[in-house]
């Protein structure tokens, strides 16, 4: 029994070795995000739900149409947020060099990723606070929403209250995922992976760090393009 | 040492999957973008011209979430039975997604032909610049109206 446990691709439950062959950490890193995509999920499906029951919807392009520094009536849909889904697609490579770089032992790599990345998701949450602001200063919040339907006919409020809670969620996931990252350049600047012989902390932080860029694709697809 | 000895085995293609990745990413976003451009232009009355093109942006959003969660978080290069612990309980959501849009749906057919009031409603049109002034006075207060309310009292104006 035992020589087979140990053996190379072969009963991977007998004992003595790492069936999954991942850390702990890592693992549990993996389910939480499962449960986090449940949740981000159960919203947009709602979303959808509500989307389909309902007549008539506002029109992305008329709504998101602005971006900072423009004249009173600009027209620009889908300007503003793909310079947003760029940023956090870039600060998402930046993660994994950052990774990358932990696997190598290389220190200075990790740090300039990872410093990279912080600024990365620090621009994306600037764009979204000011994307807020200009929402609100035209009246939408929830519970208030000032835009028309696409076809003209009065809108509801649930656009607005869909808008706000799930990108304000998904804005809340990359504050913390600064923090988490912060946290982590702290710990290496002080030396302490190097301590340990390895950097598999940035593994998890890291993973944390895509599932943000994940709901992005999803958020951006919902909102600002369908 | 034995964690980093056991990453090397399963750490991937390294920089070079990394820069494929991230070309394919763009690529496919800035495809996304075109198809949400080109939609502007077609009109609302072309539906299920303009339902086709969704689900090509929806297909081109899973192909990038595959891309992110397989590459850029590894789960490609990990152990069988791991992903499988990962991905089976997600497969849920093709349930999930089938059901409540189908009922979304449903709800707003049984509504149109029975409710003859909701269907008045919502073929209203209303001016934009009124509505605009209007609504700058809403926004300053807190409206607590509920949305089938607000639609009433809007149209009503």
């Amino acid at each position: 029994m035992a020589t087979t446990a140990t053996a190379p691709g072969t009963k991977l439950w007998g004992g003595g070795k790492s069936p999954f062959n991942v850390e702990y950490g890592k693992l549990m890193m993996w389910y939480f995000l499962m449960s986090d995509a449940f949740t981000f999920g159960a919203f947009l499906i709602s979303y959808g739900t509500i989307r389909f029951s309902t007549n008539g919807w506002p029109d992305p392009n008329e709504v998101f149409r602005s971006f900072p520094f423009a004249p009173e009536g600009v027209h620009a849909p889908l300007v503003f947020v793909s310079i947003m889904t760029f940023i956090l697609i870039i600060s998402s490579v930046t993660m994994v060099l950052a990774v990358h770089a932990g696997h190598n032992m290389d220190k200075k790599g990790v740090v300039k990723n990872l410093i990279l990345t912080i600024i990365g998701g620090l621009a994306f949450l600037s764009c979204q606070a000011w994307e807020w602001t200009h929402l609100h200063h035209e009246g939408a919040w929830w519970g208030a929403n000032p835009f028309l339907n696409h076809d003209g006919t009065a809108s509801s409020t649930n656009f607005t209250n869909y808008f706000f809670t799930i990108t304000g969620f998904h804005g809340f996931h990359v504050f913390s995922g600064v923090i988490i990252n912060i946290v982590m350049l702290i710990m290496t600047l002080t030396d302490q992976f190097e301590k340990r012989g390895h950097y598999l902390m940035i593994e998890k932080a890291g993973l944390y760090w895509h599932f943000v860029d994940l709901v992005w694709v999803f958020v951006f697809t919902c909102f600002y393009l369908i | 040492m034995e964690h980093t000895a056991e990453h090397q085995e399963h750490s991937g293609g390294g920089t070079k999957e990394i820069v494929k990745v991230t070309i394919i990413l763009t690529v496919l976003t800035i495809v996304e973008l075109i198809l949400g451009f080109w939609m502007i232009s077609i009109p609302l009355e072309r539906a299920s011209f303009r339902l086709a093109v969704k689900g090509t942006i929806v297909i081109l959003m899973l192909a990038k979430a595959f891309y992110i969660v397989a590459y850029f978080m590894h789960l490609k290069h990990e152990i069988k039975n791991m992903i499988m612990t990962i991905v089976v309980p997600l497969a849920l959501f093709v349930w999930f997604i089938i059901a409540f849009l189908y009922d979304g749906n449903s709800f707003r057919h049984l509504r149109n032909t029975y409710d003859p009031h909701y269907k008045e409603q919502s073929t209203i049109k209303i001016e934009k610049k009124e509505h605009s002034s209007e609504t700058k006075q809403e926004g300053a207060k807190p409206n607590d109206a509920k949305d089938g309310k607000q639609e009433e009292k809007k149209a009503t104006h």
